[in-house]
């Protein structure tokens, strides 16, 4: 007798599509009543996804077999990728989108006419730079890789089997909602935390789910100690939240209006923001990123970490002191000096531990270091850190109060951020992907290094020039806005400034170009990655593994 | 390496390693934020600070939405040449009613802490429409549509309700007369210019954009930029008394 298994709804799935669906008529019911086109237009949006998302549910239960997929196959943690290989493709896709818009709006610097319309103007698309390249790049492959790393170092599958998916969807389309807002006018204006209190509300629900599924599989981790990679993960996931929560009160003033204004005012609220923006740029951009180095640095030198010691020194030291180093983003303001001071001082301990990471990365190789002329992928990650560790020696310099007086407000802010950004955050991001994507999609190897190689010499020479322009261009304005003239008047206008950058921008503009050159062609590579037949390939006479060749 | 080895605690235990670690991050914030609510002095006691008029708050939604403190900070540090080119440096109370505050972070244009009455409201009009037209070197895009989207006041009841729960002292006669406030204000030579400049203290009616016989997104912009850092005397202002 053959033995059947009933198949049941999942209580997880019965939960899921009664919410989905539940939220589904709710968002068209605020839809129909909602005061602006703007807003009607991205409720509607909510609650198709959602009832698409509930379709989904069902139609994934009765196309699933009765039992769901085991936690283990013949003794082997069973990993569930499929949500990883989804959140690796969003961060390309977003990576794309949010670079072009940056080129864009760094080209109507250059040549305002490129503002024709006021849905293209730079205050509207600026936002949705910074947010597509930071939550959409960057954030979807922080997630993509935290699902990686903690089920491989915790030899555990991912906890929940719909949860993960809510998290990558929910992501998403909070993303969509924040990105596609700004152009519409939407936006609560506080920088890197514009989107406004029903897009916050969304992630809010997503983050905390994220949360349960990562420390979930820790739960059933078969090693009995959590990786390094896995403290940095945490302490990301979980400080992200704090900063959040307590950037956001808002009060929309109304359910039908996309309007609200935050409970913090004036003083405070700008307190606020900058403990919240560059703990973003802490908690996002570094301490997770460092998590990604920590596990694929050594899996691509296939070396041990350098120092497990130094890890766990640097770790604590950096999540506690970078808190402290917000006020550094309000020195000289109506701020209370006290904050200030303390907020310098930090930043300028904060240089120690940043090093720290940068140290026990790069030591790493010892041993490995010839790997760098035949691997363009580890020679990425090396550079990475090489940027990480210059960017955080530049942002210590830069908080000390005389040098803020000269770089605040001036283009070479914009500078820094992007040696961290493009240097730092976007190439360990590239390292990861291209480790990670043959991985994913179980092939031995990328199409070509030789592509990675040129998408390495392009961007990286993009970078220097990106940087470099912005370095003279902010030091000129700072030196310009403070100059006098012999009869102690002041010697410049505010405009002789604007157009003594402009060659400065057209650089910066080319810089721009080039880096997204170099991220079209890892496209291209990814693209033919996942989808040649390495099979076919290897009969036609192309070896799988061509050859190690010097990668100069 | 006693240390060392009681991190293991740490490391196999998730739960107290996410303890710790929001312990961590908890400290500074809690040290940095929580005296700035009350500690006094924070934010210097100055008698003439008001709340947006309706049309003020109007227009400062849209330079929210516009993005304008992408470009244009509204904090203006103690330095000299910075005092010397755009006036008296910026007081915390200037901002205390700014949900969100809007002191910015880059300067691509100049700062507008105190560009209130510096030009006319026909320099604006034609700076907004067309700035190449008057500052030829400029790079700000055209904001020409401004002056024919009309602007929309029904929500500004709304607003001003949440601005009073937020703690903005908006009376309950601001809160009625909203709308009529904002018409009021923009009308040149109104029948109820001196009550409105009664509750709004410096609060002057006019014809901000010159549209006829037209409220549009314009007039509520520029009567938010003609407003700004005018509130404080600063002949009668005396900074030794709000020294921090």
């Amino acid at each position: 007798m053959q033995q059947r298994v009933l198949k049941q709804l999942t209580q997880g799935e019965l939960i899921g599509f009664l919410l989905l669906a539940a939220f589904a008529l709710f968002a068209t019911f605020v839809s129909a009543k909602a005061w602006t086109p703007a807003y009607a237009f991205q409720t509607s949006l909510m609650a198709w996804t959602a009832a698409i998302a509930a379709f989904l549910v069902l139609k994934n239960f009765y196309d699933r077999p009765a039992q769901l997929p085991p936690l283990e196959i013949d003794g082997k943690p069973n990993y569930y990728l499929a949500p990883v290989r989804f959140l690796t493709v969003a961060s390309i896709v977003w990576g794309l989108i949010g670079m072009s818009i940056g080129l864009y709006i760094a080209l109507e610097l250059a040549f305002p006419h490129l503002n024709f319309s006021q849905y293209v103007n730079f205050g509207r698309l600026r936002p949705s730079h910074t947010n597509s390249v930071i939550f959409g790049f960057g954030g979807n492959i922080l997630i993509g890789t935290s699902f990686y790393v903690v089920q491989r170092t915790s030899r555990a599958r991912l906890a929940g089997y719909l949860s993960p998916w809510f998290v990558a969807v929910g992501y998403n389309l909070f993303l969509v909602l924040a990105i596609s807002g700004y152009p519409l006018g939407i936006t609560a204006s506080k920088e890197y935390a514009e989107p406004e209190w029903y897009q916050k509300l969304l992630l809010t629900v997503v983050w905390v789910t994220y949360l349960f599924v990562f420390v979930g599989t820790l739960m059933r981790r078969a090693e009995p100690h959590i990786y390094v990679a896995n403290w940095f993960y945490l302490s990301f996931i979980l400080t992200i939240a704090v900063l959040h929560l307590f950037n956001s009160p808002t009060v929309p003033i109304s359910l039908f209006s996309s309007k609200s204004y935050i409970v913090w005012s004036g003083v405070q609220d700008a307190m606020f923001q900058w403990w919240y923006g560059h703990n973003a740029v802490a908690f996002f951009l570094t301490v997770p990123f460092l998590a990604m180095m920590y596990y694929f640095v050594p899996k691509r030198a296939n070396r041990p970490i350098y120092s497990y010691r130094l890890s766990i020194v640097h770790f604590w030291a950096l999540i506690f002191i970078y808190i402290w180093a917000g006020p550094h983003h309000l020195i000289y303001t109506a701020l209370p000096d006290w904050v200030q001071t303390l907020g310098m001082v930090f930043s300028i301990v904060l240089w120690m531990p940043s090093w720290g990471g940068m140290i026990n990365g790069l030591m790493t190789l010892s041993g490995a270091w010839d790997k760098l002329r035949t691997d363009p992928v580890l020679r990425m990650m090396v550079v990475a850190l090489a940027f990480y560790g210059m960017a955080t020696f530049e942002g210590p310099v830069m908080a000390i109060k005389e040098v803020n007086a000269l770089t605040h407000y001036t283009d070479w802010v914009i500078g820094h951020v992007h040696s961290g950004s493009l240097g730092w955050v976007a190439y360990i991001s590239f390292g990861a992907i291209y480790c990670m994507v043959p991985w994913l999609w179980n092939k031995r190897e990328l199409y070509s290094l030789k592509l990675v190689n040129w998408h390495f010499w392009i961007s990286t020479m993009g970078i220097v020039l990106y940087i470099s322009s912005m370095w003279v261009a902010g030091i000129m304005e700072g030196l310009m806005w403070r100059s006098y003239n012999k009869l102690g008047f002041l010697q410049y206008s505010f405009v002789d400034t604007v157009q003594a950058v402009h060659p400065l921008y057209v650089l910066r503009a080319l810089g721009g170009a080039m880096f997204l050159t170099g991220v079209l062609i890892m496209v291209y590579n990814l693209w033919m990655t996942i989808t040649v037949d390495e099979l076919t390939q290897a009969q036609a006479g192309r070896p799988v593994a061509p050859a190690l060749v010097p990668a100069e | 390496m006693s240390m060392m080895s009681k991190h293991a605690i740490l490391e196999k235990n998730v739960i107290l390693l996410a303890v710790a670690a929001v312990l961590a991050v908890a400290i500074g914030g809690l040290v940095e934020i929580v005296p700035l609510f009350y500690v006094k002095g924070t934010i210097e006691k100055v008698g003439s600070i008001r709340p947006y008029t309706p049309l003020e708050l109007e227009g400062r939604d849209i330079y929210v939405r516009e993005g304008c403190y992408l470009c244009h900070s509204q904090m203006i540090r103690p330095l000299r040449d910075e005092v010397e080119r755009y006036g008296h440096y910026s007081l915390a109370a200037e901002s205390m009613y700014d949900h969100p505050f809007q002191w910015g972070s880059k300067r691509i244009g100049p700062d507008l802490a105190r560009v209130g009455g510096k030009y006319s409201d026909d320099w604006q009009r034609q700076h907004l429409k067309s700035p190449r037209s008057v500052v030829p070197e400029s790079i700000m895009p055209r904001f020409g549509f401004l002056f024919h989207t009309p602007l929309d006041t029904s929500d500004i009841v709304a607003k001003l309700k949440v601005q009073r729960l937020l703690g903005t002292p908006y009376t309950q006669t601001d809160i009625d007369d909203a709308q009529k406030d904002i018409t009021t204000q923009d009308t040149d030579n109104a029948d109820g210019a001196a009550d409105l400049a009664k509750r709004y203290p410096g609060a002057t009616s006019r014809d901000y954009a010159g549209v006829a016989n037209k409220l549009t997104e314009a007039d509520a912009l520029i009567a938010y930029l003609q407003m700004l850092g005018t509130e404080v005397n600063f002949k009668t202002y005396d900074d030794k008394a709000n020294i921090r």
